[in-house]
């Protein structure tokens, strides 16, 4: 269970691509916290800057064109954004590990396994090469790779996608890290393999007493392994809750559409799958008001004359919509939403 | 891995035949007769006859491309019409001087080109970037020749702190000039191609991954993207190096180097032609093995051909 206190605060981040069309707001004032032990979700489309914000907070930012114009990172009360290269490099992948979208790219083909997997643990544990070629095993164990002595000196070429994912998180919890960031880590697998992958993650986090931010586009993950979520849109957060408030009850607009749009079994054939129209903005050219107006069914006059500030609509649910507060109220018609988790 | 050097090897076999037939075909056609070359002018037409019956050259091409064949294969290259010692010791003086010529362009094109590149490619965008673009076009541009004289006349006449020319007594000071006019274009390619594919390789995933690890940022240039990034350079310097052992025409005949791409040449001006014959012979041989070097040591850095079978997911 999720402990109280929070391990990362994140306030008010802003990161920015400087490119030749313009400034991209990628991630424009996202603040969020984590708690120890918490698993944490960041929902999206593409391009809500839910990656963005992940990379971030490890500085993984390629810069330029990328750039962090505001805000603070604090680790246990320490701003990430302020620590010299030296402390970063110290930091990464030993407090804070991350774990990638597409295992069949972010491991190097040229290096075995095992090479790639002993540089993370001798990157920040100071212990013999035998040392770490043991705990490399534990690890591969730990993450359910067969055959270790042989798969150690295979290449990446060699695995599977699945087994490669299994690499990456071996890696990431190669130094007991207080922190997981999960960028779609299933995204690019079979579904079979997305859900052990994901319910390895989940039993390793109960091990390694670890908190997660998994980012993900699918809401039924979401569903499934976290306690709180943020959803993103357009490189602002627009509804922050507790999994069970969100699915019981989701306060903004686009929330609604996000889970209109998921297919369920258990759902009656009249309330078929239904998109929400139009696309995300353009992050150069964000409109005045609330972002998601053009695409909202709710919109009212007063949407395109201020943005909506993310507020609490009941305690620890935040909502950043002018008619949350009416959400929450109840439009009987969402009822079919409800979720069991 | 061994099946497929000896297939390498094997495949040396018809390339040779090949190139010999097209030099014998070539020498053939020329109106030259070698006896007349020999014994000079005013050589009775006896002594030319019993001349040409020794050498064999008045037999049918066939029948001295054959014997040349058997020779080849026993290793003899045959005599020079202009020496008259055996190809093979003209060969043996003059190739050292050509080999260490090449090594040294080869030092001067790894260090200079591969540095250069990583440089531009790391700093992109950067004045020193833009240096490097701008210098690699134009010694990519400039004909060797020209660029052998003009450092010639600069640091051997006008400022006189290099020899101009000449083998001398073999000190690093007569390598200078020749080695940088040799390794100039190379260099240059070398370092575009290592900075395209260092570039190339920066953008992959397993950076940021590398990065997310927390490792430096030269270990993740020096390891993680350099592997990758010099796989295609390393080909690029091993078929460089098989064509500079070659000896170097231009280069060796600006500055009056002793090795065996001046011999070919002036066995060509003096149309010696089991010299020339025999000194391409081994220039395609040399070059060939180069290439297969270059395969092994490409296989040793990309595990992905190394095995030609890739093993079954699990
Ligand atoms: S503020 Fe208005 S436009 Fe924006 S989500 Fe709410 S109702 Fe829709």
């Amino acid at each position: 269970m999720p402990q109280n206190n929070k391990i990362l605060e994140v306030k008010n981040l802003k990161t920015y691509f400087y490119t030749d069309d313009g400034i991209v707001k990628a991630v424009d004032g996202v603040s969020f916290d984590l708690k120890e032990l918490e698993t944490l979700g960041i929902v999206g489309e593409t391009g809500s800057g839910k990656s963005v914000t992940a990379l971030s907070i490890l500085r993984l930012i390629p810069q330029p064109p990328g750039k962090i114009v505001d805000g603070e990172i604090l680790f246990k009360g320490q701003n990430i954004l302020d620590m010299n290269i030296k402390e970063l490099q110290d930091f990464r992948g030993n407090r804070i590990s991350m774990i990638f979208q597409d295992p069949m790219t972010s491991l190097n083909p040229v290096f075995t396994i095992g090479n790639q997997l002993m540089e993370a643990i001798l990157a920040h544990q100071t212990i013999t090469k035998k040392q770490a070629r043991e705990k490399s095993f534990q690890l591969l164990e730990m993450v359910g790779i067969p055959d270790i002595k042989r798969r150690f000196n295979s290449y990446p070429h060699e695995f599977s996608g699945g087994m490669r994912q299994r690499v990456m998180i071996a890696m990431a919890i190669a130094n007991n890290p207080d922190i997981l960031i999960a960028d779609e880590p299933t995204t690019a697998l079979d579904v079979t393999i997305q859900a052990q992958i994901l319910e390895l993650m989940h039993e390793l986090k109960e091990k390694t007493k670890s908190s997660i931010i998994i980012i993900t586009h699918d809401l039924g993950v979401v569903a499934k392994y976290a306690n709180r979520v943020m959803v993103m849109y357009a490189g602002k957060p627009v509804e922050f809750s507790e999994v069970d408030k969100i699915f019981y009850k989701p306060c903004h607009p686009y929330t609604i559409g996000l889970m209109r749009s998921i297919t369920r079994l258990d759902q009656e054939r009249k309330n078929v799958l239904k998109p929400i129209e139009g696309s995300p903005p353009s992050l150069i050219d964000l409109p005045i008001g609330c972002i998601f107006r053009v695409r909202c069914e709710f919109a009212v006059k007063q949407c395109s004359l201020s943005y909506p500030e993310l507020l609490e609509v009941s305690p620890g649910h935040y909502s950043a919509c002018f008619r949350a507060n009416e959400l929450f109220a109840g439009f009987k018609n969402l009822d079919f939403l409800k979720t069991k988790k | 891995m061994v099946y497929f050097i000896i297939r390498r090897i094997l495949q040396i076999i018809p390339v040779i035949i090949g190139v010999t037939l097209l030099l014998f075909i070539l020498l053939y056609i020329i109106p030259e007769d070698p006896a007349q070359l020999i014994l000079q002018k005013g050589a009775t037409p006896e002594a030319l006859a019993n001349l040409r019956a020794k050498m064999g050259i008045d037999q049918p091409i066939y029948v001295q491309y054959w014997r040349y064949i058997k020779g080849l294969f026993s290793g003899n290259l045959g005599t020079s019409y202009r020496y008259q010692r055996s190809v093979n010791s003209i060969l043996a003086e003059h190739y050292p001087y050509s080999i260490k010529l090449a090594f040294a362009a080869i030092i001067i094109e790894i260090i200079i080109g591969i540095f250069a590149g990583i440089i531009s490619a790391i700093k992109k965008y950067s004045i020193w970037d833009v240096l490097v673009t701008i210098s690699t076009t134009i010694l990519v541009c400039v004909p060797v020749y020209w660029l052998g004289m003009i450092l010639q006349v600069t640091f051997g006449l006008k400022l006189g702190w290099l020899p101009m020319s000449g083998y001398g007594d073999g000190s690093i000071r007569y390598y200078i000039l020749p080695a940088v006019t040799l390794a100039s274009v190379s260099t240059a390619f070398v370092a575009r191609m290592m900075r395209s594919t260092m570039l190339e390789a920066l953008s992959n995933d397993y950076i940021t991954t590398a990065y997310a690890k927390g490792l430096s940022q030269f270990k993740v240039i020096g390891k993680h993207a350099m592997k990758n990034a010099l796989i295609p350079v390393v080909t690029l310097i091993g078929l460089d190096l098989g064509s500079l052992m070659g000896g170097a025409i231009l280069t060796e005949t600006v500055f009056n180097w002793p090795g065996v791409g001046r011999t070919i040449y002036l066995a060509i001006l003096q149309r010696d032609a089991p010299v020339v014959v025999g000194g391409t012979v081994i220039l395609v041989g040399i070059f060939i093995i180069m290439n297969l070097i270059v395969d092994i040591i490409y296989a040793w850095l990309d595990p992905r051909i190394r095995f030609e079978k890739v093993e079954p997911n699990i």
